[in-house]
């Protein structure tokens, strides 16, 4: 399979996030990808993207979001950029469930679904740009795992 | 324009919400809207069926979890039925069915209101 990208930009808004499924949902089935991975990938690149509006640019709907979509024979990944203040891995926490409904917070789920769902999650930060790249690699069936 | 919605109705004295469409972080104010609805009329026994929820990120589950405890903490519960199994992986995924009782049918919800275990 040749190596191919799909690229797609959306404002800052999370009006846009029913475009940005349709986008992923759109080239993952082009590349055969299963359905189960299908719904895995619309779900974290979600997360990812809704991480950005809402803490990267703090509720700004003035920004982009760039996404582009690498689908290569051995691997599927999503690309998601942004310029503004970049995700502190180093602070990063999994959540506890029960702690959280005690305290009455709903946050704070989106990065450990990310990591749940995909096989390889990469953050990055290069000058003012940060990245995260979403990667799900096809097993010797073809299919996800 | 959203393409998620609520529909109310009652059954017995449990508050049905019937979630329609695709639940993300843009969506779910409506979601927790429709919750403030039902304890703003003090109405705390609330069975969410999802049989048309076609979607759920992390924004709609924070929407359950910020409002569960207030709910029992009135005697009442928010209990989650007739999820489709794409939209139920994502609930299990996170561990919900150890905090919140989800069914496979509205019946079998309405029946765990009716015999008291919320």
């Amino acid at each position: 399979m040749a190596r191919s990208v799909h690229t797609f930009s959306i404002p800052s808004s999370t009006r846009y996030l029913e475009d940005v499924r349709r986008f992923v949902e759109t080239h993952a089935l082009e590349a055969d990808l299963p359905e189960d991975s299908v719904e895995k990938f619309k779900i974290a690149v979600d997360e990812a993207c809704t991480n950005v509006i809402e803490h990267a640019y703090g509720g700004d709907e003035h920004h982009r979001v760039d996404l582009a979509i690498i689908v290569e024979a051995d691997q599927f990944t999503v690309r998601i950029r942004d310029n503004g203040v970049p995700f502190d891995t180093s602070n990063y926490q999994e959540p506890n469930l029960l702690e959280l409904t005690k305290h009455r917070r709903g946050g704070g789920l989106g990065v450990h679904i990310m990591r749940r769902l995909m096989d390889h999650v990469e953050y990055r930060t290069r000058g003012s740009t940060n990245e995260v790249l979403l990667t799900m690699y096809r097993n010797a069936n073809g299919n996800e795992g | 324009m959203s393409n998620f919605s609520v529909g109310f109705r009652s059954s017995g004295g449990v508050q049905v919400l019937d979630l329609q469409g695709e639940l993300d972080a843009h969506t779910a104010s409506e979601l927790e809207a429709a919750i403030q609805k039902c304890q703003a009329e003090q109405r705390y026994r609330i069975l969410i069926n999802g049989e048309n929820l076609q979607y759920i990120s992390s924004a709609g589950l924070g929407v359950f979890m910020a409002y569960i405890e207030e709910v029992r903490e009135e005697g009442g519960d928010i209990k989650i039925a007739a999820l489709q199994p794409k939209v139920y992986n994502v609930f299990d995924l996170l561990g919900f069915p150890m905090l919140f009782d989800i069914t496979e049918s509205e019946e079998a919800a309405l029946d765990k209101f009716e015999d008291g275990t919320e």
